[in-house]
């Protein structure tokens, strides 16, 4: 289900208010989201979902970063559902390697800061040193409802509740957790946005 | 559950345990709560200890707040370590005697005096930072001695947890893991939700052991509420445990090839969990079935399509893993690196009680599916397989074997169950009643304590995960390893650190 939030942060151009973030969450109750309810894209499948948006994937890659984008994945304290997620675009089912995309060890090699988690307190001085350490131009996506600022922990004495507390943010995926085709998603829309 | 309570001063912790438990028993949890509100002066600290055929014994204490300390029992029982270093960051109860009182949960940027979970604490401030000394690991000297730091942050895409190795060459001599880095207070969350909601709690804990909390959590609550679940329920839950475990095992296997650049098993064993993660989303709606799992039992019924489609994909999967088993344990490389590495020995995890496939692979015989019986697995038939090297190979091969168990219990559940209701709504339950949900993770045993407040809502939420359970004893596993098979030890074991930490 494409449902990927687009936010620019600019220099002097503030950001979304909270509430409006808020808003997005897909759960009726705010405590129990009910995913017993099948998704109504179920009969379409990955297959046909993948298929399109790889063709722009790949191309918005080789015109942008010039053949690869390189991605650091930083676990902010996620639940580590959003963390096996991302594991799981490089299974051969996905195999994001074959769009130019590889993940890197070092935020010194990377393009792109791929967030999962909300930040907690132990770690947002990683965080913080992730992102200066990741040269410019860079894009963060952040990744899951607790990354995104509308997730279930939220604000408390060890957390605090969202990447763009901290670092700012270009593109939001929600999800709990998104799945690796809304990943990817959200990785096109970065690039879709840097022109 | 019958839990049989003992009460104990606390400044004699130690000696009621040894007259009044000793080593017969193994310790499950302790949870520490201020029940200042229900009129208690002021902390109060349990210790639950299964002592065996199923029974819980609780060692109580209060502490006062006017001299907030206890004589410490991790001396004497390695396993309560963490817990009684738990209770001193949250709550200030001071273990005297402890012999490693080092910050925990809360690093040490942590202001000095401030405890966050006591009540009157605000779930939502805050704390400037202190600037301190540091964590302070054991110092190392000698000639070619060398630190490691490795971590919090990984090069790899996984949770952040640091490892400090001291190493001679490439061999480790000592191994500390400092966690707690994804520590996110979920436990303060859950103070005065609705009891009812409180699965969309026990499901943030950890992604992939969803399934096996949420079921703890609905087990604690309907003990409190004393409804029955539907029976129909009841193998429904069992079914998605299982499938929990199944896909975990599969991916396991993959990620234990993974660990020793085999590109061939890492990739089938990706491949195969995909393709149950897919089922999963397509029958189920969630790929870590989460959402399903509630007090009163299941969100809704599955038709006899919907299972037979999850039976048709199991055991289709059954299949291919049995068969990348069969190629794993042929590769001579894979045979050399698992073989004689990473032991864990049977004295180190019976002393810390370690649990699940890890305690298994070293001849710790604990199940919660045999020895604490929920859900429906008293109805149905099923080996608990152990062995006894402790070593990586050991935690491959129980995995192999439980994942085989599990596709089997798959289909005795699809085959056998009954029809009927899925749900009955537990209703009002009475104020300051607590009780434990005991179920069995793919990574071990997960304890829940819930205490109910007033109006439905939880008033004290305590998580011990498997993965808390046994982190402790991973540092045991590394010594005498060279510095390269400590991920795949690591792996060997799957702990969650988000499990551990919440």
């Amino acid at each position: 289900m494409l449902y990927v939030l687009k936010r620019l942060w600019k220099y002097g151009l503030g950001t979304l208010p909270r509430r409006q973030l808020n808003e997005m969450q897909t759960a009726s109750a705010p405590y129990m989201p009910d995913y017993s309810r099948l998704p109504q894209n179920s009969q379409r499948g990955y297959e046909e979902e993948l298929e399109m948006i790889q063709e722009r994937l790949t191309e918005r890659i080789k015109k942008i970063f010039g053949r690869s984008l390189h991605i650091r994945h930083l676990d902010s304290g996620s639940s580590n559902a959003c963390e096996w997620e991302v594991t799981a675009l490089l299974n051969p089912v996905y195999d994001v390697q074959r769009f130019g995309i590889d993940f890197v060890a070092s935020p010194r090699h990377a393009d792109m800061l791929l967030v999962t988690g909300g930040v907690t307190r132990n770690l947002e001085e990683a965080v913080r040193k992730t992102y200066a350490a990741t040269p410019a131009p860079k894009l963060v996506v952040a990744v899951g409802d607790d990354a995104c600022g509308t997730g279930f922990a939220g604000r408390t004495y060890a957390h605090y509740g969202g990447v763009d507390q901290i670092i700012p943010v270009h593109v939001y995926v929600p999800g709990d957790p998104p799945t690796p085709v809304s990943i990817l998603q959200g990785i096109l829309k970065a690039l879709e946005q840097t022109h | 559950m019958k839990i049989e309570v003992i009460r104990a001063d606390r400044r004699q912790l130690a000696e009621t345990y040894e007259s009044a438990l000793g080593s017969g028993s193994r310790l499950l949890t302790m949870v520490a709560s201020d029940e200042k509100d229900i009129g208690i002066d002021r902390f109060v600290l349990r210790y639950f200890f299964a002592t065996g055929n199923g029974q819980v014994t609780e060692l109580k204490t209060v502490v006062p707040e006017t001299d907030p300390s206890f004589s410490s029992l991790a001396g004497k029982l390695p396993a309560a370590s963490w817990y009684e270093r738990e209770a001193q960051d949250l709550f200030g109860v001071q273990p005297v005697g402890h012999p490693d009182p080092r910050r925990l949960v809360l690093h040490d940027d942590f202001p000095d005096g401030v405890y966050p979970l006591r009540r009157d604490y605000p779930l939502e401030q805050m704390q400037p930072r202190q600037s301190n000394g540091g964590f302070s690991f054991p110092p190392v000297k000698g000639e070619g001695v060398f630190e490691i730091p490795v971590g919090p942050i990984h090069a790899g895409v996984i949770e952040p947890g640091h490892f400090r190795f001291q190493v001679m060459g490439d061999t480790v001599f000592h191994l500390e893991a400092r966690l707690f880095y994804t520590h996110r207070g979920l436990e303060k969350r859950a103070e005065g939700i609705d009891l009812l909601q409180g699965s969309g709690v026990s499901e943030q804990l950890c992604g992939v052991c969803s399934a096996s909390h949420a079921l703890s959590y609905a087990q604690a609550v309907e003990q409190i509420a004393g409804t029955d679940v539907p029976v129909r329920a009841l193998y429904l839950r069992s079914l998605l445990a299982e499938l929990e475990r199944f896909y975990n095992h599969v991916g396991d296997i993959g990620n234990l090839c993974a660990g020793i650049g085999f590109s061939h098993g890492s990739n089938h064993g990706a491949r195969l969990k995909e393709a149950l993660m897919q089922m999963h989303y397509r029958i189920l709606g969630h790929r870590y079935l989460r959402g399903m799992i509630i007090p009163g039992g299941v969100r809704r019924d599955l038709t006899g399509g919907q299972l037979s489609e999850i039976l048709r994909v199991t055991q289709d999967v059954k299949v291919q893993i049995q068969q990348l088993v069969k190629e794993i344990t042929a590769n001579q490389i894979a045979l050399d690196r698992y073989r004689g590495t990473g032991v864990l020995r049977q004295d180190i995890a019976q002393q810390f009680a370690a649990v699940g496939p890890a305690a298994r692979a070293s001849r710790i015989g604990n199940d919660a599916r045999r020895e604490f019986p929920h859900a429906a697995y008293r109805q149905l038939d099923f080996e608990i397989p152990m062995l006894e090297e402790g070593d990586v190979l050991a935690r491959f091969l129980i995995r192999a074997l439980e994942a085989g168990q599990s596709a089997e219990l798959v289909r005795q559940i699809i085959g056998t169950i009954p029809e009927g209701e899925v749900l009955t709504p537990p209703g009002e339950l009475p104020a300051y009643r607590y009780a434990l949900g005991i179920t069995e993770s793919p990574r071990g045993e997960n304890v829940h304590f819930v205490m109910t407040g007033p109006n439905n809502t939880i008033y004290r939420y305590r998580v011990r995960s498997a993965s808390y359970a046994n982190w402790p004893v991973v540092a045991f596993c590394a010594p005498g390893n060279i510095v390269p098979d400590f991920p795949l030890i690591n792996k060997s074991f799957e702990l969650c650190y988000a499990c551990c930490d919440r």
